[in-house]
């Protein structure tokens, strides 16, 4: 698994909640058999006109927002579909992490065996970033996870919380399915005293 | 102490836990699919690693599998690729595979059950959200990401948090014409897409305990859409009547009916939330919006944006009527259909199948409306046949097709047209979820068989069958 410790970009603002894993990346794009290639599908339907043009109305293409690798969204974000090819695409496409109140457990877990970070903060943190973002061109966030926390350079700082264990994969890039295996003398003795009925 | 059901199941699956750090969890069942499976066989093959357990693991085709002929050629050479890619990983794993030649192909959680393998107390879980379906056994069953179908693979095992508990405790009876689709998707309106976010529900109460496995199923199916980790429900005598005799099933019926009567919730036992809802006055739901909270009852109209209190949500119902071409005030019984899905792993099972053939037995499908029924499996498909059901939805106009996803995410060729409107018994009315533009409405199999032939939305409450 990738690491990740700290990072220092633009942030760019999807200001919609319950964005689901179907906006994120539409069903069509799911055939691929690689890991890989779907940053060019991320938000295909809100992205592209029907004709293949990119659309105005959708923050993403606005291009104050290139090469941005924050993306700051609403409340549930990354509901429904447990495709981790949504995540694949956010990161495909520059992402590396997401803030929003609160997140979607399954695209939430999905971030983190990705070397991507979400970020939950307060409603009114989100909604003061928010502020920031849009009345700041070329807005950036300094993230450190080692410190938990979130900064500008304007002076706003934010201490997030994270799950120690998960903080603690992310900043050594751990391999979860090697660390499991390690274990394999506990899973033996597991199946020994197992319940199962023939 | 006393402890909940699934506190039992978990516990009971603990390979091992250090207090302060997420637990390693044993999986007893592993269902696996075409389309969230793919990378986790190559990331095993680049490892060098093997399937720990491949006779725990069960894989079918279902996502992206035309519902035409099987006798006739996948056109699509991407799904053509997955299902071969499939095909060739249980090949080399040894995973047994219900492929498309298979008497018990089907959706991966209609196969799961017929077949006996999902059963009270086991950890099931699959790359799919609706994984939670099992859970109407007293299974803890969820769905992962890819990464954690690797981790399955090779380790049988998962790294887990303990996720909190939430008790929906159902009183009364519902009324006929109201089903436990409308239970779940009254649930969910009243709870949130993300009201159960972090939480294993259990659903619980007089209500509860009267439905059938499959109106079970109906019920965990969409947990997912409020959010939940997984549903749950106790399993009792329905329980057990339904899986003796399956393929599956233990030879040891007694010995395994003893151990799982011992695992309902215990007197006493606490939840981290509860609530509880009566439903003996509900009226059939439609959804109207783009998520699965947005919904309101036949008799109701389309809500305004303008009287919600919160922006964002404001902001979304807009959005949401734009995008489904609705105008508040509308009454939900003047919305016109050109599309009616009956399928889905939500409602695709033989009752689902019977109860809307009751509602269409004699009639026609309205001149303005195209329907389609898409049994949830091989094993279905044959049922309603031996029980004449596919004479009643042919003779009415109806398309009936193979098993498969189908509509209720359009992977295959059934996709709506942008701007069709669908009555879908399905789970997920998201923006572009039936085809790009496609405008889908939430409802029961009796709700849309009934929309069918009056080419609008009507209260089933009030059809004569
Ligand atoms: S029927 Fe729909 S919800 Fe169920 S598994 Fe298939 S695509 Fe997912």
């Amino acid at each position: 698994m990738k690491s990740f410790s700290k990072l220092d970009a633009i942030v760019a603002t999807l200001d919609r909640v319950n964005v689901d894993t179907d906006q994120i990346i539409p069903k069509q794009f799911l055939k691929r058999i690689e890991r890989t290639g779907f940053g060019q599908f991320l938000f295909y339907d809100w992205r592209y006109a029907e004709d293949g043009s990119l659309r105005e109305d959708f923050e993403l293409n606005h291009g104050r927002f290139d090469g941005a690798a924050v993306l700051l969204t609403r409340a549930n974000f990354g509901c429904g579909s447990s495709r981790e090819h949504a995540p694949w695409a956010l990161l495909d496409y520059g992402f590396r992490v997401i803030i929003a109140p609160s997140f979607a457990d399954i695209f939430y877990n999905n971030c983190f065996k990705n070397g991507m970070l979400p970020i939950r903060l307060s409603e009114q943190q989100v909604e003061e970033l928010f502020e920031r973002a849009r009345s700041t061109d070329g807005y950036r966030l300094s993230i450190d996870l080692e410190k938990q926390t979130i900064s500008d350079e304007q002076g706003a700082q934010f201490r997030f919380d994270i799950d120690p264990h998960r903080r603690e994969s992310l900043l050594k890039g751990l391999d979860d399915i090697g660390l499991t295996l390690r274990q394999e003398d506990r899973i033996n003795e597991y199946e020994a005293r197992r319940i199962q009925f023939q | 102490m006393p402890r909940t059901l699934f506190e039992k199941v978990w516990d009971n699956h603990v390979v091992h836990w250090e207090e302060g750090k997420p637990a390693l969890i044993y999986i007893d069942c592993h269902l696996v699919h075409e389309v969230t499976s793919p990378q986790a066989f190559e990331g095993l093959r680049l490892a060098g690693r093997r399937v720990r357990r491949p006779d725990l693991t069960f894989a079918t085709i279902d996502h992206n599998v035309p519902t035409w002929s099987r006798l006739l050629p996948i056109l699509d050479p991407t799904s053509k690729t997955q299902i071969e890619t499939l095909e060739q990983n249980c090949k080399d794993f040894d995973v047994t595979l219900f492929g498309l030649d298979s008497p018990h192909q089907g959706i991966v959680h209609v196969i799961g059950p017929e077949m006996g393998l999902t059963q009270p107390g086991m950890t099931v879980v699959c790359g799919d959200s609706h994984t939670s379906t099992h859970g109407a056994f007293g299974a803890l069953a969820f769905g992962i990401g890819t990464s954690e179908v690797e981790h399955v693979l090779a380790t049988q095992c998962l790294i887990q948090s303990r996720p909190k508990s939430f008790l929906i405790e159902l009183e009364g009876r519902f009324a006929r014409g109201v089903t436990a689709k409308d239970v779940i998707l009254y649930i969910i309106r009243t709870i949130g897409t993300d009201g159960a976010t972090g939480h294993v529900i259990e659903y619980a109460g007089e209500m509860i305990r009267a439905l059938s496995m499959e109106e079970r199923m109906t019920v965990c199916n969409m947990s997912i859409e409020a959010g939940a980790r997984a549903g749950m429900i106790a399993p009792d005598e329905t329980t057990f009547a339904y899986l003796e005799g399956r393929p599956f099933a233990p030879a040891a019926f007694e010995e395994a009916v003893n151990y799982w009567k011992a695992l309902p919730t215990d007197e006493g036992a606490c939840f981290d939330r509860s609530i509880a809802i009566d439903v003996s006055s509900l009226a059939p739901q439609v959804s109207w919006g783009t998520n699965p909270a947005m919904v309101t009852d036949v008799t109701g109209e389309i809500p305004d944006p303008d009287s919600l209190e919160d922006e964002n949500a404001r902001k979304a119902a807009r959005r949401a009527l734009d995008y489904m071409g609705l105008e508040p005030g509308t009454a939900i019984e003047e919305i016109k259909l050109d599309r009616v899905f009956i399928g889905s792993c939500t409602n695709s099972r033989m009752e689902d199948l019977r109860a809307a053939a009751t509602v269409i037995a004699g009639r026609k499908v309205a001149s303005n409306v195209r329907a389609m029924v898409v049994p949830g499996s091989q094993q279905i498909k044959q049922q309603a046949e031996r029980e004449g059901l596919d004479l009643i939805f042919r003779e009415a106009g109806f398309d009936w097709r193979e098993s498969g996803c189908s509509m209720c995410l359009g992977m295959n060729p059934d996709i709506l047209e942008p701007g069709e409107r669908c009555a879908s018994t399905s789970n997920r009315n998201f923006e572009g979820r039936q085809g790009r533009g496609g405008r889908t409405h939430l409802v029961s199999p009796q709700m849309a068989a009934a929309a069918a032939i009056a080419g609008r939305f009507v209260d089933v409450r009030q059809w004569e069958n």
